[in-house]
């Protein structure tokens, strides 16, 4: 059984301009001790995924169907006291900004044993022998007196560090990682994907990473799940989705960012903008800025389908050359003969 | 290469910019933002800046374009000077600069017709409301903005579109040189590439020199000509693009390098990254010496003792690091 199952889950916001889908429909799996990757662009619902795991959506938003179980109990709709005993103990999220995500008026130590303190039945001492032990893990030097300074004393790398010591005091099973390096300068991030990973294979927990750089995901992920306006257009392996992308939009962003090769040359952007989410087309999200879009990407969703055993997208072109190449039959997929 | 294109268009001298940081009443302490940094850049070249956050890079950028009164230090312009207000109020207009923030670089009072057509009222760039609304269209065409949305204001844009809209500003003085501070680093990938690649059609057609700031090592490395590494208000390595990305001498460039993240697992496995130790200093507290010295895992007594020249040790590759030349 996966550790964690999120089954067509549907999130929305309710806006006075109407209700913007945020999350529409996506399901996946995350498995004990594995890294998996959400990369999107802003607006593609990567971080509403996760706030709607962690059930910590701002007051407009709401799960409007769909189910997600944690180690096979079910989330969704199971009221604030069983998530207080799933938030920090069993799931643990750390955020994209340590600037602003640590209580600037109170020392680390109050912080990080408050945490110990709601989750644990340790007492004063032994919550403050644990929160020592996890600044210890997290790499922070001389520990005991850090404990009584403020946030403002620390760097943005080290706030980080803090914030992932103060997620791992309680042993979670997940960590969700929301873009937990976007704040920070190159040779930190690599300080802290560096410790991410080691704690990871210590710890055996699992981590849900959710970024907009393809460069984290090649480091640190097994998996890799790309999003687009609040779907998902193709999920696998990180060597399946890197060298065999089998989705328009996920080719697109392949090609667009520069990399060694590129320099001299022109990049290959994709064109258009961003999606609006509150005018959704009927089709395939992605539709108006592919250029390879057929007749049917317009008029209808195409399904997730599996290109290999590790490997599944949700493309059209796939259906199409499918039907090319005769491995799927023309009558079964109603899609293959209406391009 | 003719003499003519290679003399630098911009040059820096010892450029230096202090702010002053109070530390006690009536104390002030000096905060060498940038401190005695040399670069010239030639004409239609790109040089790229790169750095972390505090190196100083956007400090240059602005003191450069004196938006900030340098401290010490000479800017040279096509050879000359700048320095009087007379030569400052001209080269403004042959030197613009394209700044990070989309959403807050633009005013949100003003249409976009009117922060296109800003610069040209500063300057009195116009003879008839006509010539200017025609100027104001043309520049929209050329970034790729429908001119039709000449009326409308920044918020009804999105993120790529804005810093559209602030090039089309930059350009509307039909300028020389560009400042363009971080101006992909706020945008989604698919349209990062958009930009960037309009900065090259830009450059290709208009013959125009940039100073590329970036932190993004990938989006500097495809951009530029010559690449400069700042750490802690101090330049520390320049050389061209492909050199200093697969040759880097200083061992603050090495790290750097080897800590951008690759969009490619295989590479990302092979990468042996050379992670540091530590925190950036405070630029008030810096080190003595070479500023890297306190990170640098080949740091000797010397290091702590003076600042090492800044010195070319193969052609066109300055380094400055006391150990260069026996570590490479």
């Amino acid at each position: 059984m996966p550790l964690l199952e999120v089954s067509d889950l549907h999130t929305s916001f309710f806006t006075p301009a109407g209700e913007v889908r945020a999350v529409n429909g996506i399901s996946f799996n995350l498995d004990r001790g594995k890294v998996l990757g959400i990369v999107g662009e802003s607006g593609s619902g990567k971080s509403v995924t996760a706030y709607s795991i962690m059930q910590i959506l701002a007051s407009t938003g709401k799960i409007v169907s769909g189910s997600i179980k944690l180690d096979g109990q079910e989330l969704v709709n199971a009221g604030e006291k069983v998530m207080k005993t799933v938030r920090g103990n069993k799931v643990s999220i750390i955020f994209q900004d340590p600037m602003t995500s640590l209580n600037p008026t109170y020392t680390i130590g109050h912080q990080l044993m408050e945490a110990i303190h709601l989750h644990t039945s340790r007492d004063r001492r032994q919550a403050r022998e644990r929160a020592v032990e996890m600044l210890r893990l997290v790499n922070i030097n001389e520990p005991e007196k850090r404990m009584n300074q403020y946030p403002f004393e620390f760097s943005g790398g080290m706030r980080q560090r803090i914030m992932i010591a103060m997620a791992l005091a309680c042993e979670p099973d997940i960590l969700i990682a929301d873009e937990p390096t976007t704040a920070l300068d190159v040779t930190i991030q690599a300080q802290i994907l560096e410790l991410m990973k080691s704690l990871q294979e210590e710890l055996g927990m699992a981590i849900l990473i959710i970024t907009h750089d393809l460069g984290v995901v090649a480091q640190m992920c097994d998996e890799v799940i790309v999003m687009y306006a609040g779907s998902i257009c193709e999920q696998g392996t990180a060597d399946e989705i890197f060298y065999n992308p089998r989705h328009e939009y996920t080719k697109g962003l392949l090609r667009s960012i520069p990399t060694a090769d590129t320099a001299g040359a022109k990049l290959q952007p994709i064109t258009g903008t961003p999606i609006d989410l509150l005018n959704m087309p009927k089709g395939c999200p992605f539709a108006p800025r592919c250029e390879n879009a057929m007749k049917i990407c317009l008029e209808r969703r195409c399904e997730r389908m599996e290109i290999n055993e590790e490997h599944q997208a949700a493309c059209w072109m796939n259906v199409k050359a499918g039907v090319e190449d005769g491995s799927i039959p023309i009558d079964t997929q109603e899609g293959g003969e209406a391009k | 290469m003719s003499q003519a294109r290679d003399l630098p268009l911009v040059e820096a001298k010892h450029l230096k910019e202090y702010f002053p940081v109070n530390i006690g009443m009536f104390r002030t302490r000096p905060l060498k933002a940038v401190d005695d940094v040399s670069f010239s850049i030639r004409r239609g070249e790109t040089l790229g800046l790169v750095g972390e956050s505090g190196c100083g890079k956007t400090t240059v950028g602005r003191t450069l374009l004196h938006l900030y009164k340098p401290t010490g230090g000479e800017i040279l312009y096509n050879g000359k000077p700048v320095s009087s207000k007379a030569d400052i109020h001209a080269f403004r207009k042959k030197a613009t600069m394209v700044f990070q923030d989309p959403y807050s670089s633009l005013n949100p009072r003003m249409t976009v017709s009117d922060i296109i057509g800003e610069p040209l009222d500063v300057h009195k760039m116009y003879a008839s409301r006509q010539e200017r609304q025609e100027r104001i269209l043309e520049l929209m065409n050329r970034v790729g903005l429908n001119s039709e949305h000449a009326a409308r204001y920044a918020h009804e844009f999105s993120g790529g579109q804005r810093q559209r809209i602030g090039i089309a500003r930059a350009l509307a003085l039909d300028p020389d040189f560009i400042v363009c501070d971080e101006p992909v680093s706020a945008l989604d990938v698919s349209i990062q590439a958009q930009v960037i690649n309009m900065f090259d059609e830009l450059q290709a057609q208009m013959g125009l020199t940039y100073l590329f700031i970036a932190h993004d090592i990938l989006v500097v490395r495809h951009i530029s000509d010559r690449i400069a590494v700042m750490y802690l208000g101090k330049m520390v390595e320049l050389a061209d693009a492909a050199e200093i990305y697969e040759r880097p001498l200083h061992p603050y460039t090495k790290s750097l390098m080897s800590a951008v993240p690759l969009p490619d697992p295989k590479a990302a496995r092979a990468n042996k990254r050379i992670v540091l130790t530590g925190d950036i200093p405070s630029p008030l507290n810096a080190p003595s010496g070479c500023p890297f010295r306190t990170r640098c895992p080949n740091a000797t007594e010397a290091c702590a003792a003076a600042m090492p020249e800044f010195k070319e040790l193969a052609p066109g590759h300055y380094v400055a690091c006391h150990r260069a030349g026996e570590l490479n």
